[in-house]
């Protein structure tokens, strides 16, 4: 199990566009990934449950990958952030 | 008719600019079902006419994610994804199949799952977040019109200069009303980022959102006004309303086709000083639009997105194939490519590299200072901008110079690939022009020396104040200090155009501050020549150079030149668009 906290930096937060390129990417991958938002669990694959964390800027979320390519899942899920959704 | 004419009003939410007057076209789209039980033998079965019911409406979606992305591009298709999405989502199935197993007919079941969600997302206090429901909405009623086998009102049939009320529009309905002359929208739900706002907003369509129950008050074929930039709609309007609508209607006729108009014109003083307007792009696919927009070429064309979401560097063919769809399809105007400008934290984040902790990125290994480390990254991307020179007018910029030594470095590589190339037969333009950006302060202060070893500059105005006033304007506590009015910028810049004059090569600007209006006179009188704007800034900007005389805006710079601070600056440029009725 591998795991990741990142903090929502794209202005608009974790709007539909964002949630849909997560969840496209990490559809990619056989582990199952979960994301925390306070008290809230969303699994990473659905783009309903990625919205209904709204995840606005500055959000912490933290990334639950469990499965074959966990890792490289994580990496994805980073790198993803880091070009803040190419937007 | 009622008896007397009397305007009731509607308040809603201003989704996308502009008057509309027209007659309404209503779109209706309500169901009837019931929740039924299904005996164990169908359930199955029933499972199944919801899985074909997904597949139809896949279908639709492709469709309409077509539609979108020819008339206005991929960003705006990417809607139709988060759609399609909706449509897999495991969590909506998993609870639909539940409840069909459970013995309830598919429609009921879809119903109730939707419900379930929507009460969830009812409870979001962010509104932006909040208003993602109307997505899931869109996509459980096409599901259900196709579970009825029912289509929905075409909007086909709609006639010309009609206003759509509907209690939603779907992107798919917004978008099949293009080439039509679509007056106007208004519906009962919505908020200012839902996508029907956003693609009307593309469209250039007044429209006007949230109206609770809009499309229970008006009866098709009456006539109504949308002001799309208050956010309100008049039902039943009196001759005076409709006489002082028709009037602001005609101005905004007027105005948009000024701007259509200045499309096509060139971009001169109206003492016939030209200069150029270019448009600054991160993606291959945004040249129609630009060239729509009346850009006359490409000042900055920024690689960096070539190199994101990805797992291993962009090889030489990879940037060709992307460099020469833009290079052809900007022809025969200019292009300015700029080299790779990231910072090492970012490629170590990517794992593309190992470039281990850096302290302070911002001032760290990156842009150029990794391309002279790396020279296999930069080589590349050399290779494959000289292999596109041969098919347009192409320039290459390096980002970031701080020194005349790396101008030397960099050249220096780009003189030995340029080598190699001829030893491969591989042509290229020996006369490539080369030049750099001025964004680090010290580079600007030794612009001289550098202006004479270059073909032109650029000045990046984002970065350099950042520089240059120690300024991150991400950081709220400071961002109040980014300052493009600051004394020192504007002298600093002078200074830049100057010297270049001097050394005989043109300087543009390709950060912001060339896309904001307020401040075209300043720069346009303190020389500079070519102006690379984000797209939307394209016609803006030429309407204010077309507006003034250069002979003023020699005057207005060397007059905000000699002040002390920025708010006199600011005050001095105020002064000189009101007397020149300038809008800024």
């Amino acid at each position: 199990m591998k795991e990741k906290i990142i903090v929502v930096l794209n202005k608009a937060g974790l709007h539909a566009r964002p949630a849909a390129t997560l969840v496209q990417t990490l559809n990619k991958y056989q582990s199952v990934i979960k994301i925390l938002k306070n008290d809230l669990e969303a699994d990473a694959k659905s783009v309903i449950g990625v919205m209904a964390l709204a995840a606005a800027y500055g959000s912490k979320l933290k990334f639950i990958a469990d499965g074959p390519d966990e890792y490289e899942a994580i990496v994805t899920i980073e790198n993803l952030f880091d070009s803040k959704f190419g937007e | 008719m009622s008896v007397d004419d009397k305007d009731i009003v509607l308040e809603g939410i201003a989704a996308s600019a502009g008057i509309a007057i027209g007659k309404v076209f209503l779109l209706e789209e309500n169901f009837c079902f019931v929740c039924k039980e299904v005996p164990k033998s169908f359930r199955e079965a029933e499972k199944k006419r919801f899985d074909d019911a997904i597949e139809k409406t896949r279908s639709e979606f492709t469709i309409t994610y077509n539609r979108i992305n020819d008339v206005l591009g991929e960003n705006y298709a990417r809607i139709a994804d988060v759609y399609l999405l909706i449509l897999d989502d495991p969590t909506l199935k998993k609870n639909v199949y539940k409840l069909i197993t459970d013995g309830i007919n598919a429609e009921y079941a879809l119903f109730k799952a939707i419900d379930k969600i929507i009460h969830f997302f009812e409870n979001i206090n962010d509104s932006f977040f909040k208003e993602r429901k109307v997505d899931i909405q869109d996509v459980g009623k096409k599901i259900l019109a196709n579970l009825f086998c029912k289509k929905g009102k075409n909007l086909i049939r709609v006639d010309e200069e009609s206003i759509i009320i509907a209690n939603n529009l779907t992107p798919s309905d917004t978008v099949s009303v293009r080439g039509k002359k679509i007056a106007g929208f208004a519906t009962d739900i919505g908020g200012k980022t839902s996508h029907t706002a956003i693609i009307a907003q593309g469209l250039a369509i007044p429209a006007v959102v949230g109206l609770k129950n809009i499309s229970l008050l008006v009866k098709a074929g009456e006539t109504i006004i949308i002001d799309g930039d208050k956010g309100e709609v008049v039902l039943n309007p009196s001759s005076k309303t409709l006489l002082h609508y028709k009037n602001k209607y005609d101005l905004q006729l007027s105005r948009t086709v000024e701007l259509e108009k200045l499309k096509n014109l060139i971009s001169e003083t109206t003492d016939n000083h030209k200069i150029f307007i270019f448009a600054n792009i991160d993606h291959s696919d945004e040249v129609p639009l630009i060239l729509n927009k009346g850009a006359v070429g490409i000042g900055l064309y920024r690689t960096e997105t070539i190199y994101f979401n990805r797992d291993s560097i962009p090889k030489e063919q990879e940037h060709f194939d992307i460099y020469y769809r833009v290079v052809q399809e900007i022809s025969p105007y200019a292009i300015t490519i700029r080299t790779f400008d990231l910072g090492g934290d970012k490629l170590t984040k990517m794992g593309l590299l190992n470039l281990g902790f850096e302290s302070n990125p911002s001032l760290g290994l990156r842009s150029i200072r990794l391309c002279l480390k790396y020279p296999e990254i930069f080589i590349s991307q050399l290779r494959a901008i000289l292999r596109v020179s041969v098919l347009g007018k192409v320039k290459l910029m390096y980002p970031m110079i701080s020194c005349l030594a790396e101008v030397r470095a960099a050249n220096a590589i780009l003189n030995k690939v340029k080598e190699d190339l001829r030893r491969e037969n591989i042509k290229f333009n020996e006369n490539m022009e080369v030049g750099v950006m001025i964004e680090v302060p010290s580079a600007g202060v030794v612009i001289d020396s550098i202006a004479k070893e270059v073909d032109f500059v650029s000045i990046g105005t984002n970065d350099l104040i950042q520089y240059m006033l120690a300024v991150d304007r991400v950081n709220e506590n400071v961002a109040y200090l980014y300052d493009p009015m600051h004394p020192a910028i504007l002298r600093f810049i002078k200074r830049i155009v100057d010297e270049g004059h001097k050394a005989r090569i043109k300087v543009a600007m390709c950060g912001e501050m060339a896309g904001e209006p307020k401040y075209t006179p300043v720069i346009l009188g303190m020389g500079l020549d070519e102006f690379s704007v984000s797209p939307s800034q394209i016609a803006p900007i030429k309407k204010i150079v077309r507006s003034v005389s250069f002979m003023d805006c020699k005057t207005i710079a060397d007059k905000v030149l000699k002040l002390e601070d920025s708010k006199s600056i600011l005050k001095e440029i105020d002064l000189f668009c009101e007397t020149r009725d300038i809008n800024t």
